[in-house]
């Protein structure tokens, strides 16, 4: 393959209708207090999901803490196995995946994390930790391998003169863009971005957003981004997946979600978040849940979701789990009531 | 009618080994009896060390410098700066109390938390032992807490983030202070908790009149809670006035470019977010001039070496700036235009993603 990033990505034929990742049952469970004779129980991080990720497109993962989203990025991108169910990437099952197949599947899906801090290691260089990649996969050596760190960091707004620091002597938003440019510099299709702004200040996050953007037209990448800020993800994201509880509820392109949401749980969701404009706010209605989110270790029965939501009836809600189906024009929703709150 | 509490000039300074870090340098507002506030800004913004001046909780190596902070409103305040020991025990808990980021850390894990609230009460003389331990409940219910009389002999580990803010605020009101200082009291949690707990501190800033001061870096809760606004930038304010005022027409480039840089919900795909480039400046080592200068893009060549007066720009609203956004919006269009639809697409040389170098910055292009 060529390193510079043009020819081969620039023909990058993207079909925003093809599936770039599906993921078919998924679940993840974390086994809790279990003896030497087996017994004890599960968090059920991920508890059987199915979406598809399309070619060059972002799509958004939302929810709140401990909804699972984290846990599913990290089963797609191969960090955590999954404990049961496929992700199906360019035709290839990674879950069974292995050693090397594994490793060289790696090259083409890459993670950007949240804590710019954690993430990189203090004692390499800027240069060492980007260009590490291209060291463990043997696609550059010497000077060519310099050519391609020095391109890689101009691209994520890095000056390569700073090639021989190490990462405390940069600020958060700087090392936010080494992580990029780590991820960056195998020329990936595809990137799992685990809340990549989050940890960082107000001013500097339009910043990141803003380099995500440029480089995803430049490159054709495909995103799953994970975020817990919904305002953020509306604005970088084509479709987006609401998740509760370590299930999807409802899933479907951004302009229909956030302006016709069907599913209770993410209208009250999205009725929650300030908008900064005080006029708005004075008329802004928010649909108060009733406390919070229950222990993924032993989730209601039924839909999830019944024990908090404003519209739940009984006994349908709290005994038959809600499939997630198309309601209307490829708008997934998992509610025995979709649009009536 | 005298101000609440009046903020005069206060400075609060860190001496370290290196030089003196202004974390506050000469800041002046006021909140009225009643009212809600907002002091926003960024992380080294001094905005919650401006709180902890107020209740003389600087850690050290921090001093109050200079400045007075007046409290009452009964015609006879009291400087907070001057207070002995004794008295600042009695002003905190009492008149002012204050509810932080993380309710974990806040709360004695090892304490019931009925017991917790009653020890807030009992440390202070408003009440006696017997009315403290009858108000446990009630403000436990006031808080919303569900169960509340069963709730009081839990530990603060069997409480959620959301109840131990909700135990948290019933601390800080047990004692019937006239303000609350609430230093980012959402920021750790989810936004559907973070609704249910600026709902509950609406609601008892209108029953029971407690002021409130919010410090936070999301202009959304602002606007969401605050009928006023103190935007501080660099250990200083740089804008203030009425929320309303604030955002619908900020004087100040920092405010004007925060706004813009931030997604709104209700804002569809692809408006462009502004970028304000560069960081926010060294404390340690601020920059000459206005302290913003290096990362305003409206900035004229007087930012450079004089920093502005913080100037009256409107009935009530306040902005620490020569040029001011009525003006540029004016005499530098094109680059209000800009704002709106910043970053062109790539082109052949890709180093143009920060516009403008900034020397203290390491991965900046030098000049």
């Amino acid at each position: 393959m060529t390193l510079e990033a043009s020819p081969e990505v620039e023909s990058r034929v993207v079909d925003k209708q093809l599936a770039l990742v599906s993921v078919e049952d998924v679940t993840k469970h974390f086994p809790i207090g279990a003896g030497l004779l087996g017994g004890g129980s599960a968090v059920r991080a991920v508890d059987g999901v199915s979406f598809e990720v399309r070619a060059g497109e972002t799509l958004g993962l939302v929810g709140e803490s401990g909804c699972g989203k984290s846990t599913l990025g990290r089963v797609i991108a191969q960090l955590h196995p999954a404990t049961s169910g496929k992700v199906i990437f360019q035709g290839q099952d990674l879950v069974p995946m292995r050693g090397e197949k594994l490793r060289r599947m790696r090259q083409e899906l890459q993670m950007i994390f949240q804590d710019p801090y954690a993430s990189l290691n203090p004692r390499m260089t800027v240069g060492e930790i980007i260009g590490e990649p291209l060291k463990n996969f043997g696609l550059a050596r010497g000077k060519e391998r310099s050519n391609r760190v020095h391109e890689v960091m101009r691209t994520c707004g890095l000056n390569p003169n700073f090639l021989n620091r190490y990462p405390h002597e940069f600020s958060g938003g700087q090392r936010q863009r080494i992580g990029i440019a780590r991820a960056l510099v195998l020329n990936p299709t595809f990137i799992v971005a685990d809340e990549p702004i989050s940890a960082l200040d107000v001013s500097i996050q339009a910043q990141i957003v803003n380099l995500m953007e440029d480089l995803q037209n430049r490159f054709k990448l495909t995103y799953l981004f994970i975020a817990h800020d919904l305002s953020v993800v509306r604005h970088l994201s084509d479709r987006v997946a609401v998740m509760y509880l370590g299930k999807i509820m409802e899933i479907a392109d951004s302009h229909s979600i956030y302006e016709n949401p069907l599913h209770p749980y993410t209208k009250a969701l999205l009725s929650s978040i300030p908008i900064p404009d005080p006029d708005l706010e004075a008329k802004r209605q928010p649909i108060l849940l009733q406390g919070e989110i229950p222990s993924p270790v032993n989730p209601p029965s039924g839909c999830r979701f019944h024990t908090r939501c404003p519209i739940a009836q009984f006994p349908i809600c709290s005994e038959q789990v809600p499939p997630l189906e198309s309601k209307v024009d490829g708008h997934l929703a998992a509610c025995h009531f979709a649009g009536q709150l | 009618m005298a101000p609440l509490l009046q903020v005069e000039d206060l400075k609060t300074y860190f001496h370290l080994r290196d030089g003196v870090v202004k974390a506050v340098d000469g800041i002046t507002f006021h909140v009225d009896k009643g009212e809600t506030v907002g002091i926003v800004g960024e992380s080294g913004s001094g905005k919650s060390i401006t709180s902890l001046s107020i209740m003389r909780l600087v850690p050290e190596p921090g001093r109050i410098v200079h400045g007075r902070i007046l409290f009452g409103a009964d015609g006879q305040p009291k400087d907070v700066v001057k207070m002995t020991d004794e008295e600042i025990r009695d002003f905190r808990g009492s008149d002012v109390s204050m509810i932080f980021q993380d309710p974990m850390t806040s709360l004695n894990p090892v304490l019931k938390v009925g017991f917790q609230v009653r020890e807030a009460m009992s440390a202070h003389d408003r009440f006696s032992d017997e009315q403290s331990k009858a108000r446990v409940v009630p403000l436990l219910k006031k808080v919303r807490i569900p169960g509340a009389a069963d709730r009081t002999k839990a530990y603060p580990h069997q409480f959620s983030g959301g109840m131990r803010q909700r135990v948290m605020i019933a601390m800080g009101l047990s004692n019937e202070p006239s303000l609350l200082i609430a230093d980012e009291p959402t920021t750790a949690l989810d936004v559907t908790v973070q609704a249910q707990i600026l709902e509950l501190l609406r609601d008892l800033n209108r029953e029971m009149g407690t002021a409130i001061i919010l410090i936070t870096h999301n202009l959304a809760v602002v606007a969401s809670l605050c009928t006023r606004v103190v935007v501080m930038y660099a250990g200083r304010i740089v804008e203030e006035g009425y929320t309303r005022d604030i955002f619908k027409n900020p004087q100040h480039p920092y405010t004007w470019s925060l706004l813009r840089s931030m997604p709104r919900l209700d804002a569809a795909r692809h408006s462009k977010l502004l970028t304000i480039s560069g960081l926010p400046p060294d404390m340690s080592n601020p920059p000459p001039g206005c302290k913003f200068h290096p990362r305003c893009r409206f900035r004229v060549d007087r930012c450079l070496e004089e920093e502005p007066p913080l100037g009256e720009v409107g009935p009530n609203q306040y902005a620490r700036c020569w040029v001011l956004m009525q003006n540029a919006l004016v005499t530098q269009p094109e680059k209000a235009a800009a704002a709106e639809v910043p970053i062109p697409p790539l082109s052949a040389e890709p180093a143009q993603i920060d516009q403008r170098p900034d020397p203290d910055r390491p991965g900046a292009v030098k000049a």
